[in-house]
């Protein structure tokens, strides 16, 4: 038996899309808490990235995330899990309940994201470069049977080291998939060093449009930069696959994590974590303040 | 001194059949046709081998339905993971090479991880080329048995190929399927009882001097073996055993058990290690059952490239060969 009304989860404006975002981002410091670690220096990065993502562009049924004309999600990256944690509770997919369970045995919310573990969580991630192509193939799938459903893809700028990402460009423009958006996190970090001395990323939007694409580069931490950018993506239907490449700030909102020397998995000691907090509800404080403040 | 003409390698993929065998074009292509005429879900995916996989018959009768994804074998299986996760069976196929060396960690964590039902057909398997290690698959189950949840299906000939091709549709989760292609031989007609079912080894021929139990082109040689061995006063039993995993220990077990004196001799178009054979042996060891244990297969190494009734005879693995392997043994045994 269907539900009479599914809860639906409807655009948001901005104001609204900034306190997602700060809500995502104290949901992920919340389950950092549990387990005394985490990537939270890219759950606070990607925040504004997510909130958008669920909270205006995509299409979505919170009761039902199997809905089968729901907007898929592919997190290609499976240590973002976290993030993808925070939004999907904030999204009400997920109880609020299940943060005190994160990372421990037998929860639904593991380390790195796993499609068979959690609602809302498509793809496995974690063996980097399979999203895209993943997507390329529910894309196409998508397509033959007429669905105006669309894939999102967060991949992450050390992921543009995988030779099967690019495979997945190459194919995504080749069969025209207008209903396929990737987004790139560019936080310049990677598992070894920063990702611009790994292995050197840049001309990105110059990459991908020479594989056929729409792309976009924009602030990942500004949220009216993002909803114009998702907007734009949603509106081309111009039989080419859009990419906006984000660049983010790993530790956003928390003026401690701002601060600390960028690694992959950011240092957090135990005292640290209510401090986070504090500046984290400080830093949302006052950007409402000035944000009303612009507007009065 | 005359000396032999030297035997040409011919085409990349030289055909199995021997002179006068009733053989069959593309059977797995004519198969996947019939199939998706009565299976709306069911695609064709390739990179890039479409007509070396037979794959081009089922693309010439549905071209709507049919994906040409590029010489990229990771999109191959990704983009066949997404094609199953919106509620298609996507039949994917290259060589079985590509799809075992280079696509592994994609055919692994994007398929069978999530358990998901795409079908790969991959041709080439073991020493059925002469192009040398580039192509030769002769280590493709030891690759693929270590996955979880992928079934590994070793076909005989033509019968087997139709059949393992419905089969497939109807078996929900990923499969591997070791393909012949081009003109396939048919020899498993000659057994009317016989019925190809995934996880299920079948006895084709019954005899107490020795138990060969085969698997893929292996099968032929066994079945043509046992007769020329018959000629010659020697009973050979043939268990095929077309399912490599989940392998059907019971009816292995018992067919070893219905002669326990007979010794064993397993069959594989693959390298003896981490195939059939070795399946067997831990099989055998696990039930504390202990035949006298021997494997035919190819050998721990790159192999030769040239024509493929050389090669075969170089590693052992053709008719003669193996009517030669089993006549010292049972001649000996019949001696003592």
């Amino acid at each position: 038996m269907q539900p009479a009304t599914h809860r639906v989860i409807a655009p948001a404006d901005i104001p609204a899309l900034r306190r997602h975002a700060y809500r995502i981002r104290r949901h992920a410091l919340l389950m950092g808490e549990v387990q005394g670690q985490g990537y939270v220096g890219q759950a606070l990065g990607i925040a504004d990235v997510l909130a958008v993502a669920y909270f205006r562009a995509m299409n979505l049924r919170a009761d039902d995330p199997e809905w089968e004309e729901r907007d898929r999600f592919l997190l290609s990256i499976g240590h973002y899990a976290i993030a993808l944690y925070a939004a999907l509770i904030e999204a009400g997919v997920i109880s609020e309940s299940e943060i005190e369970n994160y990372g421990s045995d037998d929860s639904m919310l593991p380390m790195s994201g796993m499609a068979a573990y959690t609602p809302g969580m498509e793809i496995t991630g974690g063996s980097l470069g399979h999203g895209l192509g993943i997507g390329v193939g529910m894309a196409l799938g998508l397509k033959r049977k007429q669905s105006h459903s669309r894939i999102f893809n967060l991949l992450s700028d050390g992921e543009l080291n995988e030779g099967s990402t690019w495979e997945a460009a190459a194919s995504a423009a080749h069969w025209k998939l207008d209903n396929l958006v990737a987004i790139v996190d560019v936080n310049d970090q990677q598992a070894d060093d920063k990702s611009s001395s790994v292995l050197g990323y840049e001309p990105i939007a110059d990459k991908w449009r020479a594989f056929g694409w729409t792309a976009l580069r924009v602030d990942g931490n500004d949220i009216a930069t993002l909803v114009e950018a998702f907007d734009s993506a949603l509106e081309s239907a111009d039989g080419k696959p859009c990419v906006i490449i984000c660049d983010t700030l790993m530790g956003r909102g928390v003026p401690l994590l701002e601060n600390r020397d960028k690694t992959h998995f950011i240092r957090v000691d135990e005292d640290e974590w209510r401090i986070a907090l504090k500046q984290l509800d400080d830093t949302y404080a006052h950007s409402s303040d000035a944000a009303g403040s612009e507007h009065s | 001194m005359t000396t032999q003409p030297r035997l040409k390698t011919s085409a990349m993929i030289a055909s199995l059949a021997a002179e006068g065998q009733p053989t069959t074009s593309a059977p797995f292509g004519h198969a996947l046709v019939e199939a998706a005429a009565a299976d709306e879900r069911i695609v064709g995916m390739t990179a890039d081998l479409g007509k070396y996989t037979d794959l081009h018959v089922f693309a010439q009768a549905y071209p709507e339905r049919h994906y040409q994804m590029g010489m990229a074998e990771q999109l191959l299986m990704s983009a066949g993971a997404g094609m199953a996760r919106e509620g298609f069976i996507p039949f994917v196929t290259t060589y079985g090479v590509f799809a075992s060396r280079r696509a592994y960690d994609f055919i692994c964590m994007a398929i069978a991880e999530e358990r998901l039902n795409v079908k790969i057909v991959c041709a080439l398997p073991g020493l059925t080329t002469g192009y040398g290690p580039s192509h030769q698959a002769t280590e493709d189950m030891a690759i693929f048995r270590g996955m979880p949840n992928l079934t590994i299906v070793d076909p005989c000939d033509a019968v087997d190929i139709e059949q393992a091709t419905h089969a497939m549709v109807a078996h929900d989760g990923p499969v591997y399927l070791r393909l012949l292609r081009g003109k396939v031989p048919r020899v498993l007609d000659r057994f009317p009882n016989y019925r190809f079912e995934i996880g299920r080894a079948r006895r084709l021929m019954d005899g107490e001097d020795a138990l060969i139990i085969s698997s893929g082109l292996m099968t032929m040689r066994a079945v043509e073996a046992a007769d020329l061995l018959a000629e010659r006063g020697m009973h050979v039993g043939v268990l095929h055993s077309p399912t490599i995993k989940p392998l059907d220990a019971q009816t292995i077990l018992e067919e070893i058990q219905r002669h326990p004196q007979r010794p064993v001799y397993v069959a594989e178009n693959h390298s003896v290690i981490g195939g059939l054979g070795e399946s067997v042996a831990a099989l055998l060891m696990n039930a504390g059952v202990h035949p006298e244990f021997h494997q035919i297969g190819l050998p721990d190494a790159f192999l030769d490239a040239g024509a493929l009734p050389t090669l075969h005879d170089r590693y052992g693995i053709s008719t003669q060969a193996v009517v030669k392997t089993l006549a010292s043994r049972i001649s000996l045994t019949h001696a003592s």
